[in-house]
This record gives structure tokens, C-alpha cells and sequence, in this order.
């Protein structure tokens, strides 16, 4: 096989893996930290990509053809933001009322999902719409001739890798994340230590759901956005948290990998679908055999 | 410094606690006894606001604290050593230590507290890095310990410090709890079934049967005997 597609295939796989953890990354504070099984975590997906698409057309009027190479940067911490406010809200008005009950949050937050989509739907209406990507992204870095590795693709998985080192850094080097896995680990004792676990748990879903946020605003380089856009993505990166073990940021990377590449590789020498049964078929036979994940908690 | 008025508290349907009272004065140490299931652990829980009584108040130097969550009591100054040590297994003894100061306004978790109690339980500095599920028993009730006082609490509620713990850790611990006695500075409301130690430590005594106080008295004047019949197995 020529070398050049299997650097491609490595690339592409790279860059799917980038937003599989993107989204995972929110997933995994959610549900491998505090037990949420939160559907509409795609919707802040969708909320983030919305955010990019109303921001370049507030923009458009001041800024003219310049509009997306300003708008795109401002829309990822935008879109952080945005979707945080909606997990926010969503913790504080649902949520918290559901703690120790994984299937009831399951329910009620699938129900959100479908209020979310139906009121994109209505604002910007049913047709997917596009978010032009700016021109500092565009091209890419020419390996040999016809070998390119797109500019678009690089950054997502740079971006990917930035929000991986500030999620740990948020995790294991802040006195919020300290807090966040005392509770975790001991919600009983945290609360007796003096630990607000309320607010902790606030904290950690609007994070989560930022992070989705940022996801939504990547997914925009790749293709035109829709209402529908987070449902794609939900089951993948769910399938992630899993796969890597529950409330493990390694695992949740080394699943992202791993997903992503075998899912390119899969693709490559079937079809889309029969690569994504192929991809399933491996992670279910797998969690046969080590129901925790990649990596599991070792306790005492 | 502590006062517990008529206190009922129940898991679901089945009711643990019935009517209980009782009063932990300032600077003293209190100590409740009784068999396992007789309520004891519950009662602390309703205490440190862990569990919600069914009625009943809990008062916290005169201010009614029956409504107010766990960490606002904790606030208010109670400590907090779990039976089963509550350690965070995960984190190391230094970030263990660090949750200790959770308690205090922001301005005041300062490091030096840290060090003043690693000086109070030296082993716990040499292993500052390790994590806290790595420890034995002994080092775990210790830092459990440290994590509860680093922050100078007013009223210490301990459960079973001396359950499963080697016998030269529970002189250290009764050392420990006689130092703090004997500085008054600090109310202790300490849980046990080993009637000799909590005789030692103890100014005051309540006996439990049942969810129910069956007995009580200043340590040295209570029946030894007929507490010994509520003990036995």
C-alpha cells in the first residue's frame, strides 16, 4: 500500500479521535465523575455550534468578508461559555434533584435533549446551516505532493489536546478539582469536611457541558451544522467513557484513540456502517471481559 | 455546645432513633455507648447534618442547626472522624490534609495549619506524597484525625476510633484524646463499645439500647456493671 494513504488514514483517525474526546471529555465529568447519564449532552453540541453560527452573523454587518476569521476565535471560548450557562441551568433546574437515580437523569435529560432540538429547530430553522471556517485554517502543511494533512484537521487535534491538558490541569493541580474528587470519592465525608458538594457539582456539569460547547464549535469546520448535529455523536463518546473506565481521564484518551483509529481503519476497508457494527462488536466483546474499562479503579 | 433535643431519625421505614437527647457541654468529653445497631452511628450522622431526623432539633452553641447541610455545620465548627475513617483513598495524605481546611473562610486554609498538625502526627509528613488508600489502618485512622483537627474544630464527633486499629495506635489515640481534654478547648462526643476506654477519656456518659438512652451518668459515678449488661453481646 502507498505509504502517503496510510499517513492520511493515521491523520483522519487522529482527527476523529480529537472529537471523540472533546466530547468525551464533558461526558466524562458528568457521567464518569458523578453518575449522570446525561442525553443532552449532544444538544450542548449543538448549542456550541449554534453559538459559532449566531456569532458570525452578528458579525457579518461590522466586519464584512473578514467576518470568520474574527468570529471563529471568538467563538470557541463564546461557545465554552454558552453551553456551560445551559449545563448550568440544567443542573441547578433538573439535575440536582436526580442525583443517585442514573436512569431517571437518563429519561429526563433525553426529554430536554428533544425541548433543545425542537427550539433550534424553530429559531434557526429545520435546514442544516453553514459556519464558514476562517481563512487561517484553511490550506493545510504539504507533507510530499499530494500528501496534505489540512489545516482544519490539525487544529482539532489541537484544540482537542488543549482542552485535554486543561480539564486535567482543572482535575489534579486546582482546589476546585481537589474538591471535585473528594466528592467523588466520599460525598458523605466531603460535605462534613465543610466541601459545598452543591456547588461542586455545579461547577463540574458546566464544565462538562462547556466542554461540549467547544465540541459543537469544532464540528463546524467539518461540515454544516443542524438541530440533530449532538445526536451523531452521543452514543460514540458515551461508548468512550465506557471503554476507557469510568472516571478515568487516561482511559477516557486511550479510549478515544483507540475508538477513533479503528473506526477509520474499519471504514477504510468496509463501509461506514459495517466499520461502526465492526467498532461496537469489539467494544461490547471487550467489556465482556473487563466490565470496568481500559482502566479501572484499583480499590482495596 | 452541643444539644439534642428529642431526636427520631429513621432509614426508610423502620424507625433507629427514638426521641433521643442529650448534651455535650463546652470542653468536655462525652462519650455514647452501645452495642452495634443500637443507633449510635445514626445519631452522629443527624449530628453532622449527614442524615435528616424525622424530629427533633440539634442545637450548635445556642443556634438551631436542625435544617442547615452537612457542610455549613462543618463550618459552624464540628469535626468529623467517620467510623470506617472516611479517608479519600485517591488523593494523597497532603491533599487529604488540605480538604481538612475545607471548613475555614478562603483567607485562612493557609499551609501553615498543615504543618503545625504534621508536627502534632510526625509519621504523617513522611508520607505527605503517598496516596491515602496505600496506608494501614492505623496511619489512615491517624490521618483522619489530623484532617479533622487541622482545622480546630469546637465540638469533635469521633465513631469507633479504636475499632480495628492495632493496640499501640489506640494508646496513641486515647493519649490523644486526654491531651485535648485536658486543654478544654474543645468539645469531644465520642462514639465506642469498649467501656474501659471510653471510662478513661470520657467526663460524661450516655448508654444506648435501641434508639433509646437507657443510661447516663458522670464517668466515675455510673455503674460499671449494669452499663457491662447493655455492652454485652
Amino acid at each position: 500500500m502507498d505509504p502517503s494513504v496510510i499517513i492520511v488514514q493515521l491523520f483522519n483517525a487522529m482527527s476523529v479521535s480529537s472529537i471523540l474526546l472533546l466530547i468525551a471529555l464533558g461526558l466524562a465529568l458528568s457521567f464518569g465523575l458523578m453518575g449522570v447519564i446525561n442525553m443532552a449532552h449532544g444538544e450542548f453540541i449543538m448549542i456550541g455550534a449554534y453559538t459559532a453560527y449566531t456569532l458570525q452573523n452578528l458579525l457579518t454587518s461590522a466586519l464584512g468578508d473578514k467576518t470568520p476569521d474574527v468570529s471563529f476565535a471568538l467563538a470557541i471560548p463564546a461557545a465554552f461559555l454558552v453551553a456551560g450557562f445551559a449545563g448550568f441551568l440544567l443542573e441547578r433546574l433538573l439535575i440536582h434533584r436526580l442525583y443517585g437515580r442514573p436512569l431517571d437523569t437518563l429519561l429526563a435529560t433525553w426529554g430536554v435533549g428533544m425541548v433543545l432540538q425542537q427550539s433550534a429547530r424553530s429559531i434557526f430553522g429545520a435546514p442544516n446551516v453553514q459556519v464558514v471556517a476562517p481563512s487561517w485554517l484553511l490550506g493545510g502543511i504539504t507533507l510530499a505532493p499530494g500528501l496534505v494533512l489540512p489545516g482544519k484537521r490539525i487544529f482539532m487535534v489541537l484544540l482537542a489536546g488543549l482542552c485535554l491538558s486543561g480539564v486535567y490541569f482543572f482535575i489534579y493541580r486546582t482546589s476546585s478539582g481537589r474538591r471535585l474528587r473528594a466528592v467523588m470519592q466520599n460525598r458523605d465525608m466531603a460535605a462534613a469536611l465543610g466541601v459545598a458538594t452543591r456547588r461542586v457539582d455545579s461547577i463540574t456539569f458546566s464544565v462538562g457541558a462547556g466542554l461540549a460547547g467547544i465540541a459543537g464549535c469544532a464540528l463546524t469546520l467539518i461540515g454544516p451544522i443542524g438541530p440533530t448535529l449532538g445526536t451523531n455523536y452521543i452514543v460514540d463518546s458515551f461508548m468512550v467513557v465506557i471503554f476507557g473506565g469510568v472516571g478515568q481521564l487516561t482511559g477516557t484518551l486511550l479510549a478515544a484513540l483507540g475508538i477513533g483509529f479503528f473506526n477509520v481503519m474499519f471504514e477504510f476497508w468496509s463501509t461506514a456502517v459495517v466499520g461502526k457494527v465492526m467498532v461496537f462488536t469489539m467494544v461490547i466483546i471487550f467489556l465482556q471481559w473487563k466490565p470496568a474499562g481500559l482502566l479501572a479503579l484499583r480499590t482495596r | 455546645m452541643l444539644v439534642v433535643q428529642d431526636l427520631s431519625a429513621s432509614y426508610g421505614e423502620s424507625q433507629i432513633l427514638f426521641d433521643i437527647s442529650l448534651r455535650v457541654p463546652e470542653g468536655q468529653v462525652v462519650s455514647l455507648m452501645g452495642r452495634n445497631g443500637v443507633g449510635k452511628t445514626t445519631l452522629l450522622k443527624s449530628i453532622m447534618g449527614l442524615m435528616r431526623p424525622k424530629s427533633g432539633q440539634v442545637h450548635l452553641k445556642g443556634v438551631n442547626v436542625t435544617a442547615r447541610p452537612a457542610y455549613e455545620r462543618a463550618r459552624a465548627g464540628i469535626g468529623y472522624v467517620p467510623q470506617g475513617r472516611g479517608i479519600f483513598p485517591y488523593l494523597t495524605v497532603e491533599e487529604n490534609l488540605l480538604l481538612g481546611l475545607e471548613a475555614l473562610p478562603t483567607n485562612k486554609r493557609g499551609l501553615e495549619s498543615i504543618e503545625e498538625i504534621c508536627d502534632q502526627f510526625p509519621s504523617l509528613r513522611t508520607y505527605k506524597r503517598k496516596v491515602a488508600g496505600t496506608l494501614s489502618g492505623g496511619q489512615q485512622q491517624q490521618l483522619a484525625f489530623a484532617r479533622a483537627l487541622v482545622r480546630k474544630p469546637t465540638l469533635l464527633l469521633l465513631d469507633e476510633p479504636t475499632e480495628g486499629i492495632q493496640p499501640s495506635i489506640v494508646d496513641e489515640i486515647e493519649q490523644l484524646i486526654l491531651g485535648l481534654r485536658e486543654q478544654r478547648s474543645m468539645s469531644i462526643l465520642l462514639v465506642e463499645q469498649f467501656l474501659d476506654f471510653a471510662m478513661s477519656v470520657s467526663d460524661y456518659c450516655y448508654v444506648m439500647e435501641k434508639g433509646n438512652i437507657v443510661a447516663e451518668g458522670a464517668a466515675g459515678e455510673l455503674q460499671q456493671d449494669a452499663i457491662r449488661e447493655y455492652l454485652a453481646v
